[in-house]
């Protein structure tokens, strides 16, 4: 499985989230309070709307439409409306970039 | 398995499906039966202004299938209206004639469109939008070229302008006030809400009084207060709406703008609740004001809470008012309750994001409202609320400098 160069390990704040799009598909990538990074599917499962737009808190990100909230760490759904989990990728910093694991 | 007495619950929208699944989820093992007066399983009604009509035809926007209803045991009973309860004997009838014994109650009926009562008014070009059959209507009439006046420079007519306009149809919009959305944002955010749609094509006439409509065998006309004519081939009148009560109300329940409930969404009889647009409950930020919204998320939180505290869980309905509305690539976010007497901080986001605060006399944070492109405004939005439930009284330079962090003062201590 490829590993893309999606941004500069410093263009994400701690505890924030950034949009990557690559081949037509768009991702959300996380730097958590602890200063580690993930990525999800950019679009919330609920109704497609961008993730990027919303609040991280903890390990936590709120879609900016209607709230509904996943784990993002592992994708696990946190509270209504959502139900269906995000998918995951991995993730590694490598020489201050961060890479993500297309699958 | 149907016990003879279970969780009924009165309505078909958002507030009525997250309390059944609720009950569910807080380990509600009974029955739960729930009543709606409309042809369909429970749906959201937010795309009904925008993508339901634009996309048309596309799937309804269902919460849930009947068959997942009965995956989680909901009996559901559509097209079928409960017309009595009966506090006394525990029971509500039904339009069939059968009978439902609950032993709590949940009334989540929503509100009904106010209508017009101007002369002329009660034309088949005339059209309100609450349902998927309205919007269905007047989806099927949007065809370029056609003429679509709207009454009332709320939310719901904005977004149906918005909507048409995107169909290829021209739009007259009819405001008595002397602005659009007088009731729900600042002055400077209407002014850019009006003038998007303006250069979208769309015709805005506010200040103008209506004296009555005339209809023909092809048009529309209405007439206003200076002689004008304005000749279309619908009208939709997006006037406001009023809680739908009448249940409540002649089962002896106490009405104040809605039906009245505690901070528990508790009615003033103590086996029903009641959840949604179609209630006035105290806000306890804002020192228990009673109000009544008619917002998603409120109905899906009171569903929710309404739920809980039909199994004796306590839960108290906290919430900060939170709303939102799309309007082309423009979205609008508000939180809070601005008073008359607050005055405003501007937080400019970049590409001509922007949010307004709200701060009461004494310096304390009531409330925001923010436009931007897509989400622009969602997260200073959101950390607002968390700010006003905190009753965080920030200083001036922090809120008007986009670059602040609103989490930082969220987590400031003390």
């Amino acid at each position: 499985m490829p590993w893309i160069s999606a941004c500069e390990a410093d263009e994400i704040d701690a505890e924030d989230v950034m949009r990557f799009d690559h081949d037509g598909h768009t991702y959300a990538l996380y730097r958590s309070p602890d200063d580690k990074y993930y990525a999800t599917d950019g679009l919330c499962t609920h109704e497609q709307v961008h993730l990027c737009d919303g609040l991280v808190m903890d390990n936590i990100i709120e879609c900016p439409k209607h709230n509904g909230r996943f784990d993002y760490t592992t994708g696990a759904p946190k509270g209504a409306p959502v139900c269906v989990a995000l998918k995951t990728y991995n993730v590694k910093v490598e020489a201050g970039m961060v890479m993500i694991e297309i699958v | 398995m149907t016990q003879p007495h279970g969780m009924v619950i009165i309505g078909g929208g958002i507030a009525a499906s997250r309390a059944a699944n609720a009950l569910r989820d807080e380990g509600w093992n009974g029955s739960i039966t729930m009543v709606s007066d409309e042809p369909h399983v429970p749906y959201d009604r937010p795309p009904l202004s925008k993508t339901f009509v634009t996309d048309a035809p596309s799937p309804a926007p269902y919460l849930a299938d009947i068959a997942a209803l009965a995956a989680i045991g909901v009996d559901f009973i559509s097209s079928n209206a409960a017309t009595r309860i009966d506090p006394q004997a525990s029971t509500v009838r039904l339009r069939d004639g059968q009978s439902l014994t609950y032993e709590k109650l949940l009334i989540a009926t929503g509100a009904q469109p106010r209508r017009l009562t101007l002369p002329g008014s009660e034309s088949a070009r005339v059209h309100y939008l609450r349902t998927i059959e309205d919007s269905l209507a007047i989806a099927e009439q949007l065809k370029p070229g056609a003429h679509m006046i709207v009454i009332g420079g709320g939310f719901i007519g904005l977004e149906i302008a918005c909507s048409a306009r995107k169909l290829g149809a021209r739009v007259t919009v009819i405001e008595g006030l002397p602005r659009i959305l007088s009731r729900g944002v600042p002055q400077e955010i209407a002014e850019v809400v009006a003038s998007r749609h303006r250069q979208e094509g769309v015709a805005l006439h506010c200040n103008a009084k209506i004296t009555h409509l005339v209809e023909s065998d092809d048009a529309i006309g209405v007439t206003l207060a200076d002689g004008q004519t304005i000749t279309g081939d619908l009208v939709v009148a997006g006037i406001g709406a009023q809680p739908a009560t009448d249940l409540a109300s002649k089962a002896g329940l106490a009405i104040e703008n809605g039906i009245r409930v505690d901070s528990y969404l508790q009615t003033s009889d103590p086996d029903i609740f009641a959840a949604g647009d179609c209630v006035s409950f105290p806000l306890a930020a804002y020192e228990n004001t009673r109000v009544r919204l008619e917002s998603w998320r409120n109905a899906q939180d009171q569903g929710v809470v309404a739920a809980a505290n039909m199994l004796g869980k306590q839960q108290a309905y906290e919430a900060i008012p939170w709303f939102w509305s799309d309007q082309y690539d423009l979205s609008l976010q508000i939180v809070g309750l601005r008073g008359a007497q607050d005055r405003s901080i501007r937080r400019d986001l970049g590409d001509d994001a922007f949010i307004l605060f709200h701060l009461d006399p004494a310096g304390r944070l009531t409330g925001a409202s923010g436009i931007g492109v897509g989400n622009a405004v969602a997260r200073d939005i959101r950390l607002t609320e968390m700010l006003i439930a905190k009753g965080v009284m920030p200083q001036d330079d922090v809120l008007a400098d986009g670059k602040a962090s609103l989490k930082a003062l969220l987590r400031q201590p003390g």
